[in-house]
This record gives C-alpha cells, structure tokens and sequence, in this order.
C-alpha cells in the first residue's frame, strides 16, 4: 500500500504459534489411537485442516486414507476409524450409524471421535442414546483459532451467526470465551476491555470465568487491549458492497479460508489456480486495502516499475497491460505471476462491475445509506425483484432498505414479499419468518414512524433542539435506528464535496466515501474515549449492553507500551474484509495495529445464505 | 553431652536408641490383657478391643480408640459379631474383621461408615486369620479360613477379591505367614511347619530361603520389612534368618537362643541403615537381633504392642510409649564420645562460644583447617532432625547456625526448611495432638496427607496455623481446610440451618478456591436439603450448583441456575433430566418461561424430534411457527397430495396466527401447485416446485401464452413483471414478429428502453432501432447510445439541454468522431451548463 507506515507502530505477535500448538495437539491425539487408522474429516474441517497439518503429516502418524463426510454408508477397510467433526448433531448421528451398521454385521473396528474445538453435552447424549458410546472414544481437539493472516484469525464456524442471532443458541459463546481465553494465555495479560452487545458481554463473562480457574503465569503482554463486538450491533455493513479489492475478490470469488480459487476467465488459460491471499503475497498486500478504482492504477505503477526496460507509458488499456505482464515479465518469478493473476482478476471484476447494473445498484445502496429518494429505490428493488435478477442481492437490498429505513410501510412490506416469493418461490416464506426474527427484514410499527418525522422536523429547527429530539425520538422507537445513529456518529460524510479514493480522508473510502462502517466507527470512537462515556445515546440505540473493564494489570507500568498500542478486535458472528481494510485504516491514522479475530469471515452472500431455511 | 548417649546400645558398628515418645494418657487396669490391639504406622491412632471382665452372655467387649499419646478419642461397645482382627487404613480408617468375614469401617472417632463381605465362602468356613496390609495399591486385606483358603483383596476401596489356589498339604491355619508385594503383585508367603510356599494369583510354589540352618523343624515366625524387601524367619530352633524378600539372598542368620514361639517379630530398619535388625517380642522378653549377629537385650514389665515404622519400631505398652530405632549417622558422629567429627567440633565450639571461651575459636580454626566447615554445618542440622527433644534440637541448630556465620556462600534452605519443619513436628508431637512422627516419616508422608490427617481429627485450627505457617498456596492449605471444617459443621444436627449458614460464610468468606457446592452436597447427604440451597447460594460459579440442585430435585431452581452460567451444556444437561423427570406438559411449561432452555430444545429438536417441535410450538399457541414447520416439511414430500395437505394445514396455522399474508401466499402456492400438475400432466412439461416467475417463463418459452395469460390474470401478476417476463422469453426466443405484436398490444408498463436493451443484447440492432422512436425522451439518449448511433443520441441530448447527458455522450466519442458533431456538443454542454 502507498500510505506511509507510521514509524511509532508496534509489531504484531507471532500467531504461527497458534497453529504449532494446534498441530501438535492434533498429533497427540492422532497417537491415542495407535496403528493404521482412516480418518474421516468434516467436510468444513478441510480447509483449516489444511492450513494446520498437510497430508504428508497425518501419514506420518498413521494415517491411511482420508474421507469427507459425506453422510453416506462408508467404504473403509480399515479396522480403526477415526472421526474429526464439528460437535454437530448431523454428524454425530451419522457416526452412529456407521458403528450400529458395523455392529449389525459383525464387523469390529475401533473408532475415535475427536470433536474440534469442543464437545457438547448434547453429542455425548446422542452417542449414549443410540448405544455407541461404549464401542468408541471421543476426545477433544481444542484448535480454537486459525490465524489467517498476520492480523486475522478466524474462528472458522460459520453457524455462529445464525445460532447465535437467530435461533439464541448460546452454545458457541463458550467456545469464543475459550478461543480469548487462549489469546489470553499467549499474548496477554489484557489490560483493558472494551465490549458491545449482549454476546460480547456473556463471551466475556465465560473467558473470566476460565481465567479465575486457571492459573496465569505472569508474562509481559504482548497485546494490551481487547474489543468485543457482536455482529448484530451493526448489520448495515455487511450487508453493503464491497468495493474494496480484498472484499471484492470475497464478493465475486469467494475466499475461503484465506485462499481462493481462480477459474479460467482469470488466469487466462484451461485451469483454475488456487491462491493464498495473504500478506506473503506482495502484491496483494499492496492492492487488498484499496478501493477497487484505485486497483488499477496500483497493478499499472507496479508492472511499470518491475519492466524497466519496457517503460511504457500510461496509456496502456487492460488488454494491453495484460499481454504486457503475461509475455514479457513471465520469466520473472513468482511476483510476476501473481501480478498477472490479480490482473486477471481485476479484469474479470471489472467485466462484472463496470457494468451500468452495478453502478445502478451501488447508488441505489447510497441514496440508502444516505436516506435519499427512498421511493426511487424501492421501484429499483421491485424492479431487481421482478427481472428476477440475483436472489440473495434482492435480498440484500430489501434487509438494507428496512435498516436504514427502521423497518418498511405496511404496504410495501407486503408487496416486496409477495413480488419476492413470485420470483423465488414461496418457500422463502421460512426466510422472511427468519429475518423478520433477527430484524433484517420487518415492518415499520406505527411509533416508528416517528422517525421519519424526526428527521423531517430536525431539518427545520436548529442542531440543538435536533438533538433533543432526536433522544425524544429514539427513547420511543428504542431499537436499531441507523438513521439517528447515522447523524449522531457521522456516518455519512457530507456528499456535496468530490471524495478522492486515491488520498482517503476517513474510513468511509472502503464504500467509495459514502459510508463510515458503524462497527467500525464504534471501535473509533470507545478507543478515543477510552470507554463509552458520551457515546451513552448512541448504545441506547443499538440496545448495546455495552461495557469496558480495566484488567487488574491495569495500572502496571511494566507493560510495555506497544502492547497498548495493539488492539484485537473479536468479532462475534464474523466480519467482512471491508471492515478488516477499514481497521487498517484506521490503525494507521492512530498509530494502532488491529488483530481481528472473527468467528468467521462473512460477506453479505453468506449472511443471507445463513437465514435461508430449505435445507434446514 | 553424655547423657545423651546414655540410652543407646551398641550393635555391631551402630548404636540403637530408645527414645520415650509418651506415658501414655489412658488408664488401662490390666494393660493389654485381654485386649485386641491394632496400632496405625506414622505415629497413627490405637485401637483396643477389650473383652468383658466377667464373661456372660449379655457382656459387650468395649472398642475404644486412642491417638498415640493415649489420649480417648473414642468408645463403644461392641454389638456386632465377634471380631478376629483390627487394622488401620491408610487414611486413619479403623477395619474390624469379623469372623464371618464382614469388614466394618470406623472413622477416627468411632463413626461407622460401610461395610463389605470377603466373599461368600468365608462366611461358612469362618475366618481364621487376617492380616491388614499396606501398599501403594492402598490398604488391603488377606484372611485365611477355616477351609485353608487364602483370599485376598489389594485395596478396599476398589474392592477386587481374589481366591488364592489351594496350598498343598495345608490343614487348618498355616503355622505362620505373611503379605508381599512384589513386582506389582500381591503375594502370600506361608509357612506349614518347615515348609515354605509362595501363593499368587495362580499357583502355589515351594520355596526354600538359601542357607536356612538345618537344624529347624519349622518356621514359626515370619516378618516382612516396611518396604517388602526383606523377610526375617524365626525358626523353632531358635534361630532368625534374614534375607532378601524374593529369598534369592541370605542376609545374615543369627542365633537366639530362645525356642518359645515369639509373640511378635518385626524388622527395625530404617533408609540407609548401617545395621539393621530385628526386633523380636516375648512375653517379658525383647530382642533386637541384628544382622552382625550380635543381640541387644531387653527385658519388658508389662505386655508391649510393635509397630514397625518407615525408620524404627515403636513399642507401645500399658504405661509406655517409646521408639527404638538405630542412631543416625549425623547423630552417631555428633553424639559419640570422643568423636572428632566435624559436626562434634562445631557443637563444642559453639558450647566454648556460649561460655564466650577463646577454646571456640580454637575448636573452628580445627574445624577450618580441615575446610569442613560446611559438613559440620549440614552434619549439625541433620541430627537436628533426628533428635526428639527441643532443647537438643535448639543447641543443634544453633551450633548449625553459629558455623553459618563463618561461610559465605552456604545455601539457606536446609537451615530454614529444617527449622520449619521442626516446629511442625513439635507441635504435632505434642502430647494433645499425639502425632509422634519422625523427620523422615513427615517428609515421606508429605505435608499435604499431615494436613489431611489433623483434618481428619477435627484439629482445624492446628491445620490452619499450620499452612499458614509453611505458607502453602491457599488452594491447597487454608482453603482445603475450611472445606473440610465446614463439611463438618453442616453435620452438627443441634444446630439451625440459619446460623450454620452464617458461620460457614462468614469463616470461609473470600477464601480461595473454596467449593461451596462440595460442602452443600455435604449437608444434603445429611438429609440437611434447606442448609444445602442456602449454603449453594455462597457458590459464585453458578454452574458448580447446577449438579446439586438436580439431585436435590430442585430442578427450576437448577436450569435457571444453568442459564446464568452461560454454559449451554450444562442448561442441556437439565433439559434432559427434566424432560425425563416430568411430564410433557409441565415440561413444555417450564421450557416456556426459560427461553435460552427453550431455543436450545429447539435445536435439538430440529434435528431429532420434528415431532416434539410441532408439540412445542402447539402447547404455546405459536401458530405461526407452526405453520412455518408445515411448510418446512412440504418440502420434505415428495407426493404432491400430501405436500398440498401440508400446505393446507399451513394455511389453517397462519390463519390462526392472523398472518393473512402468508396465509395467502400459501394459499397461492398450493393454487399453482395443482395449475403446474395440470400444465405437466397435459403439456409433459415440468414445471412442478418452480416459483411463479420460473412458470411464466417456462410457459411463455414453451409457446403456452395462453396457459401464462391464466397465470397472469390468476395470481394478479404484476404488469410490470409480465412484460419483462415476456420481452425475455421472446428475446431469448429471438421471436421477433412476435415481440413487435406485444410491443404494439399496449403501452408498455416498462417502457421501451428495455426492448431495446434486449434486442442489442442478441446483436440485433435492426430490431432494436424499431423501439428506438418509442422510447420515452428521458431515455433517448441511452437508446441511442445502446444501439451505437452516436448522432441519434447527440441529437436527443442537445434537445434535451442536459448537461449530464451532452458529457455522457461525449465520453462516448473516440477521436475518430465526426469534428462537426464534437463541437456542436461542447457548445449545447456549455449553454446547458450556463443555465
């Protein structure tokens, strides 16, 4: 990245640590069941599996062959079986069927289930109603955290959000107190704790409790503070397009865990090529944090600068740039090659978003976020809704408008619905139900309403009776109110003035200006103030149970003062790569260096692919 | 010093000792007449079993017990069936063997706590004999019966017992035998007169110990060390053989001279022992035969119980308590007369130093010349820990400390941790507690099992003081025994629940690592449940309580308890006892008012009890959710029958719900349900599953625009959508006749530009030029420019006088445009521009 890197920022921790714990443990346990074994893995278990211990490592300690769960009766010849699983019902009860079904056939075999990162009560349960429970042996492998990045780590599970948010299944809050309580152990003491929403609070509460039990060798703190958000406190961002390159290339290629796959349109022959998307790759690192105007114009000054002889001038077209990289710079390494495919992939996002439809749809999501000739966008939506363009973005649009809205009039609720199953069929009925219940998607009550007037009315009396107001107002419609926050927080910078992407002013510049993340902001704004003192009606709004706690090392000058100059960041039902860029951003204008723990990566797909009900 | 020495007796090259530990505090008339006696190893408790003083039938024997010094701690008569042996457990437990074979178990003071039977066997043949044995197993039992079967259990608190096989030849009780455990096994080793048989687990071998004199008819003693590793045999011939317990070695063998049959023989070691020996018991008689074969004698004038000890053996008798043991070899230097150790010379020159003689300095330039200061150092504080008296100890470490001062670099800790413990052992020592533990039993017995032990005897302040005093992690000290005071006060039956609550919290207050959920169970085993939920209200890990809770059936108390901890394990473990503990109803109920619980159930529900969800939602009136689950599982079937039954109940649900809304929609679905099926069956299309949209766009590909005008007019589909529908399908088709007809059929809803889109989109700009004129002026200029006619699009934008659209299409140009057409643009943009 072209922004100078400010030289009083502190090194980041060693993470890797994480995954040689994580490796060894799994080795350990692999060990317990001596000899030759088929190992079995969850088919989301793969990737992470991956990143931690490669094939040739789970060979070496007897491993024969490898499955996916698949759910299906199984082929193994081995003797030993052994089963590494998400404590999850589905999975549970198909190993029991694999036992009873050897049992039925006289087969003996020896099985270990290892349940990663914990097991639950209920799975055990299960094991013991269907008359397993003796015939294998579970173990815990307690690989909470895979370090994605230098300054992201990810949870890997998914299923929080929608567990979590939807169907009020705490059980994870647990295992994100554990996952902390491990940051604890390695990087801490914390000295200081920062925390909004009702799940941050209770995943807090749970790490105490396992600090009080355990002991804490004294160390010096490699990370000083700690911020925890739930993803429920703001859920415009996630739902916003992302315009920036890392969260772009999340959009449309989807990376999953910290690698992506390109297929042909990109990397311009036959196959598709799997790629790290990290901070080793360097030209990644320079481009992932720009918005995605700006790309271009990056890929260009680089490829210049690597073909010195070739000094070509600026008016290269992609096309040309393109055969520029791939025919003359080829014999050039590894850096040439990645150039090339983030070209590739520039390009083919450009094919993609370039397109009159996507620059429709990002000013329908502006004049959103700015509540702006809301009618034209709900024509735009319906009329999204009756080409029968993308569901999920249909979707998408429909939950920002009731955000940023509070909720839809009755009388478009019923229409968008009814337009919505008309296009997509009627059993998206359960996915309204659904959103409705988590508050994506609902219908303005008649109190509500209220705020539309509030905003009318504080455009005719002056600021300070604005504010008064607008607590007047919000203390009637108490929950989330984007609107009010909006003003009160500043989130949506003033639009009269041209917003240069290539100089960004504030975070704002990862939705092209129009938008300041809210999570983001939030994170700002506690760290500025050192708590939530004078944000008290902003947490009013998002109902945010909101807390922050100074460690019992708090005073202790022996800390060295980089660590408190580290900031992680847990975000409890995943974060998107905007929101990662913006932190960057932002660490960068005040000197911090944000570790963003997440419990996964999301985007606004995943979100709502979270509350489709089908399958379920 | 020399009266030091004067209770010590040569042996060989060593010296043995009898020290005094206690007059004893009990006043027994007759001493040991009559009486069982069974004395615990580390300074532990006696039991006495006292038989009636005039025999009749209705007469009990007493069973009393008494700490080391004598003191009572408990007694009782004995009700139960006759007894054939007493033992201590390893944790002070008293065993009483009867001769049925029944094992009853004591506390300290008396309290009985279980019991179990040696099998069945024994209870015809009766028991014969019984031995109590320790190891690191824990504390065993072996009895012979009256059919000579050995039968053995290795720990009584895991209880395993094993029949050993029959011993060759053996009528009635063998003359003498023994436990061993060797080699992780537990062995009997016998003697049947002059025979020697070695019975495990499997089979019973003659053994013969090497070097045993011939003149012996028979083995009549048999003593195993408090190791296992050596095995002394008294033989009626009067000899003792001494060897190695595997009997591969032969120690030393020593004549006695003495035929009667000992009362008692025991082995008086201790670790690295210079002369061990053994201690062999008569009547009046008291032998200590060591290995050099040389013999110190005692007489005895009462009747006198041994104790073999980890470092000697304590003799306990009517009036007396002592413990002989060999003289350590620190002690032995400092002690002997005349000895120039270097440990004796700093004792004498800090004697002289006292006496503030210049002889000390004297006495330390020796001691330095030699540079054993150091030694004499470590020497002096070693017999500190081997000397009963304090005073002893005091000049010892004093001395110790005196030398200290001449050295630099001599490391502290032996010195302080040595002074630490002697005060420890002092106090345990001390006649009211009764501990007589020596230095190397407490360091083997370890600090924790001391604590354990005073605990044990309700000494709880004794305890506390203690770990204070060695400052041990409050974890394992002062907090472990408040527990332990506390599970003891909530068994005070006088007591009120109210003021045993507010002791306990007030003594135990802050306390770390306190459970109060342990000392709650406690008093619930005592039938104290009110004292249980009050003292679970100290517990501030609201998980510890949950367990208790449950068993005391408080089970609303227990889920709400589960949900504060945020530990949705433990909230499922409740949920799954209540659901099997009550009835649906009330459980649905309960379920109700706990929601966290509720969605939890629900979970699990969804994926293995689809049909307890529908009951949940049922019992709560949720119609909504219900018609949610119908339409859930509509998609589940796969017969359109029962998928439009499903659906049908949907409706009914979300009627109920006043959910008018999805009630139509539903409807509506199983309205285009039964069209598709209609449609599939007459056409053999498959349209069936297929959202609205798809249909239309299905039929409309399929040429079915009479079917799709039903369709339309039917569901009320929107214009918008169905002229967007068609133009696609049309489009697609590239029917283009056919697209003019419906552009002409009426003003189209959605204007024309998208005809025109559509047509470019399939590369056919001659059609699309068609719609072109149509399209509403705003638009022009992007119709103009979607078809490439560049002038077109000038024109209209000029018309226009917007300034947006005049650059819109100026950035359209390419240097090759027409100049005339460039500059008549920049003008109309800069007059538009002005206005």
């Amino acid at each position: 990245m072209a922004h100078s890197v400010r030289r009083d920022a502190p090194e980041l921790p060693d993470f890797s640590l994480l995954k040689r714990l994580a490796r060894d443990q799994l080795i350990f346990l692999l060990e317990q069941l001596p000899g030759m074994k088929d190992l079995f893995i969850e088919s989301d278990l793969m990737s992470p599996l991956d990143r931690i211990a490669n094939v040739t490592t789970l060979k070496e300690h007897e491993v024969d062959k490898l499955y996916k769960v698949e759910y299906k009766s199984i082929v193994s010849t081995s003797d030993q079986l052994c089963f590494l699983i998400r404590p999850r019902i589905k999975t549970v009860k198909w190993i029991c069927d694999v036992v009873n079904a050897d049992k039925a056939i006289g087969k003996f075999r020896r099985y270990k289930v290892i349940f990663c990162p914990q097991k639950f009560y209920a799975c055990e349960n299960l094991l013991e109603e269907q008359g397993v429970i003796g015939d294998l042996t579970t173990d815990e492998w307690s690989f909470y955290l895979l370090p994605l990045d230098d300054d992201i780590i990810s949870l890997e599970l998914p299923e929080f959000f929608r567990d979590n948010f939807l169907e009020g299944d705490q059980r994870w809050v647990r295992t994100a107190g554990s996952a902390l309580h491990l940051l604890h152990t390695l990087y801490g003491p914390f000295s200081k704790v920062y925390g909004i929403g009702r799940c941050s609070k209770m995943a807090y509460e749970s790490w105490r409790e396992q600090v009080k039990e355990g002991e804490q060798r004294p160390r010096q703190a490699d990370i000083g503070n700690v911020f925890l958000i739930d993803r429920d406190v703001d859920l415009v961002t996630p739902l916003c397009s992302q315009v920036v390159y890392e969260g772009l290339v999340d959009d449309i290629f989807r990376i999953k865990c910290g690698c992506v796959e390109f297929g042909p349109d990109v990397t311009s022959s036959d196959k598709s090529i799997k790629v790290m998307l990290n901070s080793q790759d360097k030209v990644f690192n320079e481009i992932r944090n720009e918005h995605f105007s700006q790309v271009f114009g990056f890929l260009s000054q680089k490829a210049r600068n690597l073909q010195t002889a070739y000094d070509t001038r600026s008016g290269m077209d992609i096309q040309q740039m393109k055969t520029f990289v791939s025919e003359k710079l080829k014999g050039l390494k590894q850096e040439h090659r990645l150039l090339s495919l983030h070209i590739g992939a520039s390009e083919s996002m450009m094919k993609k978003k370039t397109k009159q439809d996507f620059q429709d749809m990002l000013k329908t999501e502006h004049s959103l976020l700015e509540g702006f000739e809301i009618r034209e966008c709900i024509s735009y939506i319906e009329e999204h809704i009756n080409r029968q363009a993308s569901m999920l973005e249909s979707m998408r649009l429909l939950c920002l408008l009731s955000l940023t809205e509070n909720g839809l009039l009755p009388k478009d609720y019923r229409s968008l619905k009814a337009q919505y199953l008309q296009s997509y069929g009627v059993d998206h009925l359960l996915t309204f139900s659904n959103l409705k219940q988590l508050g994506l998607l609902v219908e303005q009550q008649p109190g509500e309403t209220l705020t539309v007037m509030e905003s009318r009315v504080g455009k005719l009396v002056n600021d300070k009776t604005a504010g008064k107001l607008t607590d007047a107002f919000s203390s009637l419609a108490k929950k989330s109110n984007f609107r009010a926050l909006s003003k009160r927080l500043n989130l949506v910078p003033k639009s009269d003035e041209e917003y240069d992407l290539r100089v960004p002013r504030d975070m704002a510049y990862i939705f092209s200006g129009a938008y300041v993340p809210l999570s983001c902001k939030l994170i700002e704004q506690a760290l500025e103030r050192d708590g939530w003192t004078g944000l008290e009606e902003v947490t009013r709004m998002i109902n945010g149970q909101e807390f922050v706690v100074t460690g019992s090392n708090g005073s202790d000058t022996r800390v060295k003062s980089d660590a408190q100059q580290i900031i992680l960041v847990m975000f409890l039902g995943g974060c998107t790569y905007s929101e990662i860029s913006a932190l960057r951003f932002l660490g960068r204008e005040k000197g911090y260096k944000f570790v963003v723990v997440t419990t996964a990566i999301t985007n606004s797909a995943r979100l709502l692919e979270s509350m489709l009900d089908r399958h379920a | 010093m020399a009266f030091i020495t004067a209770n010590w007796n040569p042996l060989g090259e060593a010296f043995y000792r009898k020290i005094d530990l206690y007059d004893m505090g009990w006043s027994l008339r007759d001493g040991f007449k009559d009486c069982m006696v069974a004395a615990a190893p580390y300074g532990g408790p006696i039991a006495l079993l006292r038989q009636p003083q005039r025999p009749s039938p209705s007469a009990r024997p007493q069973l009393e017990i008494y700490t080391s010094s004598g003191a009572n701690m408990a007694s009782f008569p004995w009700k139960s069936g006759p007894v054939q042996q007493l033992g201590w457990t390893v944790c002070d437990d008293l065993l009483v063997i009867q001769e049925d074979g029944t094992v009853l178990i004591y506390d300290l003071f008396g309290a009985f706590k279980r019991h179990f039977s040696m099998g069945n066997e024994v209870v015809q043949n009766q028991v014969m004999e019984a031995k109590v044995f320790h190891s690191p197993y824990g504390t065993g039992i072996a009895i012979v019966t009256g059919a000579s079967r050995f039968t053995l259990a290795t720990n009584i608190d895991d209880l395993k017992l094993r029949r050993l096989p029959e011993v060759p030849g053996l009528q009635g009780a063998p003359t003498c035998w023994a436990v061993l455990t060797q080699d992780r096994q537990t062995k009997v080793l016998l003697a049947n007169g002059a025979d020697l048989y070695i019975l495990d687990n499997t089979s019973c071998t003659p053994v013969t110990p090497p070097g045993l004199s011939p003149q012996a008819c028979s083995i009549v003693n048999i003593a195993v060390s408090f190791s296992y590793k050596y095995l002394a045999l008294f033989t009626d011939s009067g000899h003792v053989w001494m060897g190695s317990s595997n009997l591969k070695d032969k120690l030393s063998e020593v004549e006695t001279k003495v035929r009667s049959t000992p009362k008692q023989m025991v082995w008086c070691r201790r670790p690295r022992s210079q002369q061990p020996s053994v201690v062999i018991m008569w009547d009046r008689l008291f032998l200590v035969a060591g290995e050099c074969q040389e013999i110190i004698q005692y007489t005895l004038d009462e009747e006198c119980v041994c104790v073999a000890e980890l470092d000697g053996v304590r003799i306990i008798g009517g009036s007396r308590h002592e413990l002989l043991q060999e003289v350590p070899s620190a002690c032995e230097d400092i002690f002997k007369i005349a000895s120039m150790a270097p440990g004796a010379l700093l004792l004498e020159a800090h004697k002289e130093y006292e006496k503030s003689s210049q002889k000390a300095d004297e006495y330390l330039r020796e001691i330095k010349e030699q540079s054993v200061l150091g030694e004499a150092v470590k020497q002096c504080v070693e017999a500190a820990g081997y000397e009963h008296e304090p005073e002893t100890q005091k000049t010892l470490l004093r001395a110790a400390s005196f030398g200290k001062c001449f050295l630099s670099n001599f490391p502290p800790e032996p010195f302080v941790s040595m002074c630490r413990d002697l005060r420890v052992l002092n106090a345990i020592r001390d006649y009211g507690v009764g501990i007589p533990l020596t230095h190397p039993q407490y360091k083997q017995m370890t600090m924790q099992v001391l604590i354990d032990r005073l605990v044990y005897r309700k000494l709880y302040p004794l305890a506390i003081e203690i770990c204070r005093y060695l400052k041990t992690p409050e974890y394992q000290g002062v907090s472990r025994v408040l527990k332990h005071w506390a599970c003891c006060k909530v068994q005070q039956k006088e007591e009120p629940d109210e003021s045993i609550a507010r002791a306990v919290s007030v003594k135990l207050g802050e306390a770390a690592g306190i459970s109060y959920s342990e000392i709650a169970a406690r008093a619930y085993e005592c039938g104290r449940t009110e004292l249980a939920i009050k003292l679970l209200e100290f517990e501030p890990r609201s998980g510890e309580q949950v367990p208790l809770l449950l068993k005391m059936k408080r089970s609303q108390l227990a889920l709400s308890k589960a949900i504060e901890s945020g530990d949705t394990d433990l909230v499922y473990t409740v949920v799954t006892y209540l659901k099997n503990e009550m009835n649906r109803g009330d459980f649905f109920m309960t379920l109700r008012n706990q929601p966290v619980a509720l969605s939890l159930y629900r979970q699990f529900c969804k994926h293995q009890e689809q049909e307890t969800l529908k009951d949940l939602f049922n019992q709560d009136d949720d119609h909504h959710e219900l018609g949610n689950y119908y339409v859930k599982a509509s998609y589940k079937e796969s017969k359109l029958e029962a998928r439009l039954s499903l659906l049908q109940s949907a409706v009914d649900e979300y009627n109920k719900a006043k959910n008018e809304f999805a009630a139509k929609a539903t409807e509506d679905e199983m309205k285009l349900l039964r069209f598709q099926r209609r449609v599939d069956e007459e056409k053999g299309e498959a349209l069936l599953g297929l959202s609205l949209h798809d249909t239309l766009h299905s039929l409309l590909s399929a040429n079915y625009h009479k079917q799709a005008e039903q369709l339309y007019r039917d569901f009320r589909v929107p214009d918008k959508r169905y002229w967007w529908l068609k133009l696609t399908a049309l489009s697609e088709k590239e029917d283009w006749e056919e697209l003019e007809k419906f552009a002409k059929s009426k003003k189209s809803p959605i204007g024309y530009l998208p005809f025109v889109e559509v047509c470019v989109k399939r590369h056919n700009k001659y059609e699309a030029k068609k719609y072109v004129s149509k399209v509403t002026p705003e638009q022009k200029v992007k119709a103009h420019l979607a078809i490439g006619d560049l002038d077109g699009a000038a024109e209209a934008a000029i018309e226009r006088r917007s300034e947006g659209e005049i650059s819109t299409v100026l950035a359209r140009c390419s240097p090759s445009t027409d100049r005339a057409l460039l500059e008549r643009l920049n003008r109309a943009r800069s007059t538009a521009a002005k206005k």
